[in-house]
């Protein structure tokens, strides 16, 4: 018989005394779930499939078009999947989703404390250290703290709000257009937004780089 | 997982202050436990959705329940050991967790 696709991918995992515990752990629930017919090795492929297919390159096109027009920035504001749609973005995955609008008095920090609720509709898998217990409760207590860590320093003057996603709405920020980008086009504006400004921890300025200022993961 | 019955009521308009139930619900809540018993503002209401507290017993979450967007001051949460007196906190919370303050 072929061997199925987890087979040869499972050769090439790790052998067990080599994986740490919790990757154990799903291996072995993983492999139940399959022997006992719950799931199929195709329903798990078509879901990492679907998340793989997402990305911090979605919510970076949405900002480019926003910052360069504006009636589609309401749209953005006021209906977001559908101007997700509008983009060949697909969002029917969510719940709903709020877009939530950077100024020069508001910024918004994007946490879910209870868990690690986030945009993965749009945005893909949402980086470790936005899962960790140290970010979920200090976001919260000490959000400049936290900002400052990423680089962003903000004034007194500005309003930070930290949004905790605790129910089925999840949210996307809005970063301000950086000084000096007048002269750039939608594509290269959509390069110099970050997974983190749209999360909110970190700003961007015109000499951002969204393909290699933060870790992956 | 004792809940008092909902009663149907009028929705909260934006601007109304309102306080989290300070009792704490056991089970599966989605209302943190640094809000209970604070008050704050409503910012919006999102719609009704199928509660999300009975979702996770395999119960159907019917009737919907409305989800209000919530700011607390972080002054109101944290007193002394805040950064930055005007800084908030948004938090959505169903209906069935806020009660009107005057």
């Amino acid at each position: 018989m072929a061997q199925t696709r987890t087979q040869v991918v499972d050769a090439h995992m790790p052998t067990d005394h080599e994986l740490p515990y919790y990757a154990r752990r799903i291996y072995a629930i993983r492999d139940l779930l399959l022997d006992k017919g719950v799931l199929e090795a195709e329903d798990i492929k078509r879901e990492i499939d679907y998340i793989e297919r997402r990305s911090p390159a979605n919510g970076a096109r949405l900002v480019a078009r926003a910052w360069t027009d504006e009636e589609f920035k309401q749209r953005l504001l006021h209906d977001p999947k559908t101007a997700c749609a509008e983009m060949g973005i697909d969002a029917s995955g969510m719940n709903e989703f709020v877009v939530l609008e950077n100024t020069q008095r508001v910024r918004h920090v994007v946490v879910c404390t209870l868990c690690s609720c986030y945009p993965r509709a749009i945005l893909g898998r949402p980086p470790d250290w936005y899962k960790s217990v140290n970010y979920r409760k200090r976001a919260v207590v000490e959000p400049r703290a936290v900002m400052r860590e990423f680089g962003q320093e903000v004034g007194d003057e500005i309003e930070v709000r930290v949004v905790d996603s605790t129910a089925d709405i999840r949210y996307l920020v809005l970063p301000q257009r950086p000084q000096g980008t007048d002269r750039m086009t939608e594509q290269e504006l959509s390069r110099l937004v970050t997974r983190d400004s749209l999360i909110g921890v970190s700003d961007i300025d015109a000499s951002s780089d969204a393909s290699r200022s933060e870790e992956p993961f | 997982m004792g809940k008092r019955s909902d009663v149907t009521r009028s929705a909260f308009a934006p601007g109304r202050w309102v306080r989290v139930r300070g009792d704490g619900a056991s089970g599966h809540v989605r209302t943190p436990s640094y809000v209970r018993g604070k008050n704050g503002r409503i910012v919006k209401c999102h719609g009704s959705f199928r509660n999300p507290e009975e979702r996770a017993y395999f119960r159907d979450g019917l009737p919907r329940k409305r989800l209000y967007l919530v700011a607390f001051e972080t002054k109101e949460l944290w007193g002394k050991i805040v950064e930055v007196k005007n800084d908030c906190v948004f938090v959505d919370i169903y209906e069935h967790w806020l009660e009107e303050v005057e």
